[in-house]
């Protein structure tokens, strides 16, 4: 997996996760997610934008990414915020399946993308049509 | 995780579908099936009510833009029922809150029936 680069003095605690990719795990996955935004101290409103950002990115993984058996999370708890890295091994997923969409527009897809970039302080991909998808987002802790 | 679907006639040819839990990628397929098993019986003005789902993901949303979609095909509406902040803010900032009728009350949403 690409590790998001460090400042050398910055201080990270580390919590991965391995889920199935499949939809009965999204679940666990936002609410593992949400417990570690809860021990940052995120507040109640902030821990739920997490959780669906989570969620998105995992049920994007579900639907788009053809052959992963598994997702891989790592929250990397920063001093100032908290970055979430969401991955899978799936093969064939396209560009366009992560792009978000335009608000007067009553179709359906693009609605989890434009959900965890509204929600989210940073949203980062790397597309990999062979080798899976990575989805770093961030959220800031405002003290 | 859970999700609550409950079906119930109301007045004229209306219907209410009461929903709470959370609906997600796993449990919006009840929901969608719920839904398109009243429409396939030629009901066409519905009210949704939210106010015991705790969490809506996508999916969700998707589910009930696509009932909004089959229903105005016969010239029905959607309204729903919404008092989670949290649930509310979701369809403010995807713009739904446009295409919806949202409501506090279900007295309100089914008021507004076209």
């Amino acid at each position: 997996m690409n590790q998001p680069v460090q400042h050398p003095e910055e201080k990270v605690d580390v919590v991965e996760l391995r889920v199935p990719c499949k939809a009965e795990w999204v679940a666990l996955a936002r609410l593992s997610v949400a417990a570690v935004a809860s021990r940052l101290h995120f507040s109640i409103d902030e821990i739920e934008d997490i959780k669906l950002a989570v969620a998105e990115a995992c049920t994007n993984a579900i639907q788009h990414a053809h052959g992963s058996s598994y997702i891989e999370i790592r929250c990397e708890a920063l001093p100032d915020r908290l970055r979430i890295s969401v991955r899978d091994h799936g093969r064939g997923t396209r560009p366009e399946s992560i792009q978000s969409r335009d608000l007067d527009d009553e179709r359906v897809g693009g609605l989890g993308v434009f959900l965890i970039r509204s929600l989210m302080d940073d949203v980062q991909y790397d597309v990999h049509p062979e080798n899976g998808t990575q989805l770093v987002m961030t959220k800031n802790l405002i003290v | 995780m859970d999700i609550k679907v409950n079906v119930r006639e109301a007045q004229g040819d209306c219907y209410v579908v009461d929903l709470g839990g959370e609906i997600d990628v796993y449990t919006s397929p009840k929901v969608k099936d719920a839904i398109g098993e009243l429409i396939d019986r030629g009901v066409y003005h519905l009210v949704i009510n939210l106010e015991k789902v705790r969490y809506i993901d996508s999916t969700g949303l998707g589910v009930l833009i696509g009932g909004l979609k089959r229903v105005r095909e016969h010239g029905g509406s959607v309204n729903l029922v919404c008092t989670n902040p949290q649930i509310k803010k979701i369809f403010d900032i995807t713009g739904l809150v446009k295409i919806f009728g949202i409501f506090e009350s279900e007295d309100a949403a089914m008021k507004a029936l076209v």
